[in-house]
């Protein structure tokens, strides 16, 4: 990087290390190249983001975009802001990645959002009308074309149409409906309307440029409105269900059933406690987080299903720690040959993706027709029993989690200075006590951050139980708790396994399992920086 | 100076891909969109016409989607969606970024117009009376038809006609022939019927039905009455207990290790006399070359006649379309022509929906109209959001009394759980 190097030509403090002059950016033509093309294709991106917001009317994220946009090209245009130069990049990163992901969690989680409750209350009232039309008894279906008054770009839409039945036309307009004289009109074969003067009939091409305009036109009619069905038919429909907004309710013109507004659950509910299908979304303030703690299946089984989550996570770690590490010393013996062939064979369920294998050996379970069983001469039910079920989880964890393990544990191994051990062999200490004493404490201290996150991941591991055992298998009075249920695969069952996907109560269960890991890595990370002390 | 720019670059995609996919998320005014699409014939390069399938469907939507696009001047894009595709649709046409179509079973009808995420379709009547009666009435959700059906389809009883000549009359006659071949070393199981670990209340359906049991009561126009749940009923309980008695405690015929992923290999294999399956299995066993015929599910001997479910595919036209004619012009005219319908059912050879196009593919196809037959007296698969509560407990049910599990305890828990998730 000569160009750092080169001094700046103003008077300028020296730095506070003092080691080197400010720079006054890139001097070199590439440097310059590059960074034009970089900031010129940040504009782009930002422009073509800004073209939907606009469209859509999101000012406010509009207003978001150009502010970070700007502040990019003010941090990089300019030759100060040094520091600013490096963190503007990672602080974005985890604006967007991090914090926004967790603010909306949150967010959600005091509402009801989830299926039925979606969107606002006017996507409710939208849906729960449009969903209401019926077309009206005894009214006839027309064949339909549609028009427009002159030119097929600009012109008023129009309905032509005919009823077969009695062999009359008709023009529909935004106005109304008028019967037109048999003799002014072309007809084709099944009864469509195919000219009329002073009209453009529309052909599919012209008429899905205007299709905005004709899904939205409706003839008004005395009981209702004609309203088309694709391009070729029409029918006087009326909604049954209307809005009022004087009572805040919904009225059924048929049956003159009345259902009234309720903001506190999200729906039109009638006298009998009965809601519409159709809701919107809600605040609930702490419901869902109430929910947690007083449903009787939520907090009946959640103990049981903490010590397992514990144990399964816990235990995961251990083990591949265990199977990597004896790997690891194993194979770093110096005298050992085809190093490299062992240690590239361990590796290979790491490479291997652990969706499919994760299926694979759900299918090797099978009492019947499993490989294990089959191998083994046994007649195991592995997934239906608690404890074997257990085991089959924590076999395929190891499996697939050693490799990780081994890497990272010769790679911390290697780093140990070897003269470490020899001076202690040279003291007389056995290799098995060395080894106890420095290595493995020195091995701790590198790889306890790497336990502790791989304890976190486990911890919410969804796929190593769910693609094996769904978290059963389950005792046959209670559907919901399972013996290899984590918190995780549980959360997700009763949030999205029975009536529809319910995020705002996920999002409740997911800030809680947060709590919950944040604690434990806080209490863990703390033991480490102990050991730490310890060794120094 | 390289590494800063580069770095600043992807902060920037990073936070321009942020601030769009909210504007995405919370965009909940359709109105705009529809006024953004409405300037020109598909402006910015999209279709005209979005069509979301699943996977398996794909090639043959895009096949007909580009011919009804060159016969009328529009662009037509198929969306392949590899996994339930019902929640991404409903995701998708929350954030107003969902297609025009979507295709798929007639259950998901409840979901999609709870969130309204579908329109009604006007059919006329006769329109309506071109389609067999059956898959109008699994569309049909709360006196609306919300799908233009397409395919009907049922588990039907697969017999291996090397092992099992006849068709059985009952399930007991079905367990002594079968249990007899199996006695003699020539297959290894009676009946593959779709279990596993956490059950399949969409197969033992038909033996649930005969066996006395039912799910949800009817209206008196036909619908079903989700406040009439009968899965704790006494008719339902003695029907688990005749299921049980087949189960691995019991003759060994349903186990929890036959899985809907090992069926096709038990039959197709020649290790299984019998198959419990659909349509959808015909072309998988057409690569096997097991000898095979179908008949109807059988009922237990006192029992009563056993019920499939009746599942209908459909095609839905999405309330946040913005060229919704045009949707409903594919849905309902060029979709339902008896060609085209021939040429979907060549790709997916499932039983027609359109009584014409069933008739000219079943002298050629004598298996499809068997399946219909089958599936004659079926139950249409309930629509209604609350039959979402009950297939997970029912089926956790269903696996713990194959097991061995107490059926009434068993039995009356899962329907206690559902009871609760319903209300």
């Amino acid at each position: 990087m000569a160009s750092s190097l080169q001094q700046a030509p103003q008077t300028s403090t020296p730095h506070e290390g003092g080691r080197r002059p400010r720079s006054r950016g890139s001097t070199t033509v590439v440097g310059q190249v590059v960074k034009t093309t970089l900031l010129a294709v940040v504009g782009a991106i930002a422009v073509a983001a800004a073209l939907p917001l606009v469209a859509a009317g999101e000012w406010l994220l509009l207003a978001v975009l150009v502010l970070v946009t700007a502040l990019l090209f003010w941090v990089y245009l300019s030759p100060r802001h040094v520091p600013l130069k490096y963190l503007v990049p990672g602080t974005l990163f985890l604006l967007a990645f991090q914090l926004f992901p967790v603010v909306y969690t949150v967010s959600i989680a005091f509402t009801n959002y989830g299926d039925a409750h979606r969107g606002s209350k006017e996507d409710a009232v939208r849906a729960i009308e449009g969903a209401s039309v019926q077309q009206l008894p005894d009214s006839p279906t027309y064949e339909l074309s549609i028009a427009t008054e002159g030119d097929p770009a600009t012109g008023d839409v129009v309905f032509l149409l005919t009823d077969t039945a009695q062999d009359e036309y008709f023009l529909g307009t935004a106005e109304g409906l008028e019967e037109l004289d048999p003799d002014d009109v072309e007809v084709g074969s099944t009864g469509r309307i195919t000219a009329l003067d002073g009209y453009t009939v529309l052909d599919l091409g012209q008429a899905t440029a205007r299709d905005a305009e004709i899904s939205t036109f409706s003839v008004p009619t005395d009981g209702g409105a004609i309203r088309n069905q694709g391009l070729s038919s029409a029918y006087e429909g009326a909604a049954r269900q209307q809005y009022d907004a004087g009572c805040d309710c919904i009225t059924d013109a048929q049956s003159g059933q009345v259902w009234t507004a309720d903001e506190e659950v999200g729906y039109f509910v009638d006298e009998n406690g009965d809601n519409l299908a159709q809701g919107w979304r809600v605040g609930v303030g702490l419901e869902n987080f109430a929910a947690v703690v007083t449903n009787p299946t939520i907090s009946q089984y959640f103990f049981q299903i903490l010590v397992w989550n514990l144990a399964f996570a816990a235990l995961s770690v251990l083990l591949t720690f265990a199977a990597g590490l004896f790997m690891a010393v194993v194979l770093n013996h110096p005298r050992l040959r085809g190093q490299r062939l062992y240690r590239s064979l361990l590796i290979l369920p790491y490479a291997m993706p652990a969706f499919a294998m994760l299926l694979v050996w759900r299918d090797m379970f099978n009492t019947d027709f499993g490989l294990v069983n089959r191998l083994l001469g046994l007649d195991v039910n592995w997934l239906g029993e608690p404890w074997t079920a257990r085991v089959a989880v924590l076999l395929v964890q190891l499996w697939m989690g050693y490799p990780y393990m081994f890497l990272v544990a010769t790679g911390a191994l290697q780093a140990i200075p070897a003269d470490l051990t020899e001076a202690a062999g040279v003291d007389g200490a056995r290799p098995g006590y060395a080894f106890r004493t420095i290595t493995f404490p020195l091995l701790l201290v590198a790889l306890s951050p790497l336990l502790i996150t791989s304890f976190a991941f486990n911890f919410n591991n969804f796929n190593a139980v769910y693609l094996i055992t769904e978290g059963g298998p389950f005792p046959a009075d209670n559907p919901q708790a399972g013996a290899t249920d984590l918190l995780i695969t549980y959360t997700y069952r009763l949030a999205f396994g029975v009536g529809g996907a319910q995020y705002g109560f996920a999002a409740a269960i997911s800030v809680l399992i947060f709590l919950i890991v944040a604690v434990m890595s806080i209490l863990m990370f703390r033991r480490t920086r102990a050991l730490e002390e310890v060794n120094r | 100076m390289r590494g800063r720019s580069w770095k600043a670059l992807v902060g920037s995609v990073a936070v321009t891909m942020a601030v769009s996919a909210c504007g995405g998320g919370s965009e909940t005014d359709g109105e705009a969109a529809g006024g953004g699409g409405g300037t020109g014939g598909g402006g910015g390069g999209e279709a005209d016409l979005t069509i979301m399938v699943d996977a398996e469907r794909t090639p043959i939507m895009e096949t007909l989607g580009q011919q009804f696009g060159e016969e009328n001047g529009v662009t037509v894009e198929v969306q392949s969606i590899a996994e339930n595709v019902q929640s991404q649709f409903v995701t998708a046409a929350q954030a107003g970024e969902g297609p025009d179509i979507v295709m798929g079973a007639h259950d998901w009808i409840g979901n999609f117009v709870q969130n309204g995420a579908i329109d009604p379709i006007q059919l006329s009547p006769e329109q309506t009376a071109e389609f067999n009666p059956l898959a109008i009435e699994g569309v049909t959700f709360n006196g609306q038809v919300y799908g233009v059906p397409f395919a009907v389809e049922n588990v039907v009883l697969f017999r291996n006609t090397d092992l099992a000549p006849e068709a059985p009359s009952t399930i007991e006659d079905l367990v002594a022939t079968g249990q007899a071949v199996v006695a003699e070393g020539r297959a290894s199981e009676v009946l593959a019927l779709p279990v596993g670990e956490v059950g399949d209340p969409y197969h033992i359906y038909p033996l649930f039905t005969s066996g006395g049991g039912y799910l949800f009561g009817e209206n008196p126009d036909g619908s079903y009455d989700p406040a009439d749940f009968g899965l704790g009923s006494p008719g339902s309980v003695e029907a688990f207990q005749k299921i049980g008695a087949l189960g691995e405690t019991g003759a060994g015929v349903l186990k929890r290790s036959i899985t809907g992923e090992n069926i096709v290999n038990l039959f197709g294999g020649g290790d299984a006399v019998y198959m419990l399956s659909g349509p959808w299995n015909l072309a998988p066993l057409a690569e096997t070359d097991v000898p095979f015929e179908i008949s109807p599910v059988p009922g237990f001997a006192d029992g009563g006649p056993a019920r499939p479910f009746v599942g209908v595919q459909a095609m839905y036209v999405a309330s946040g379309s913005d060229n919704k004619t045009l949707a409903q012009e594919f849905a309902t005219n060029y979709f339902t022509n008896p060609e085209i319908a021939q040429q979907l059912f060549e790709a997916d050879p499932r039983p027609p929906a359109l009584t014409a196009v069933l008739e000219a593919v079943q002298a050629d196809n004598p298996l499809v109209a068997q399946v219909l037959a089958a599936g004659e007296g079926g139950d249409i698969l309930p629509a209604i959001p609350e039959m979402q509560a009950v297939f997970d407990p029912m089926g956790k049910a269903e696996a713990a009394v194959i097991g061995g599990a107490d059926v009434p305890s068993t039995i009356t828990s899962a329907a206690q759980t559902i009871s609760d998730a319903i209300n």
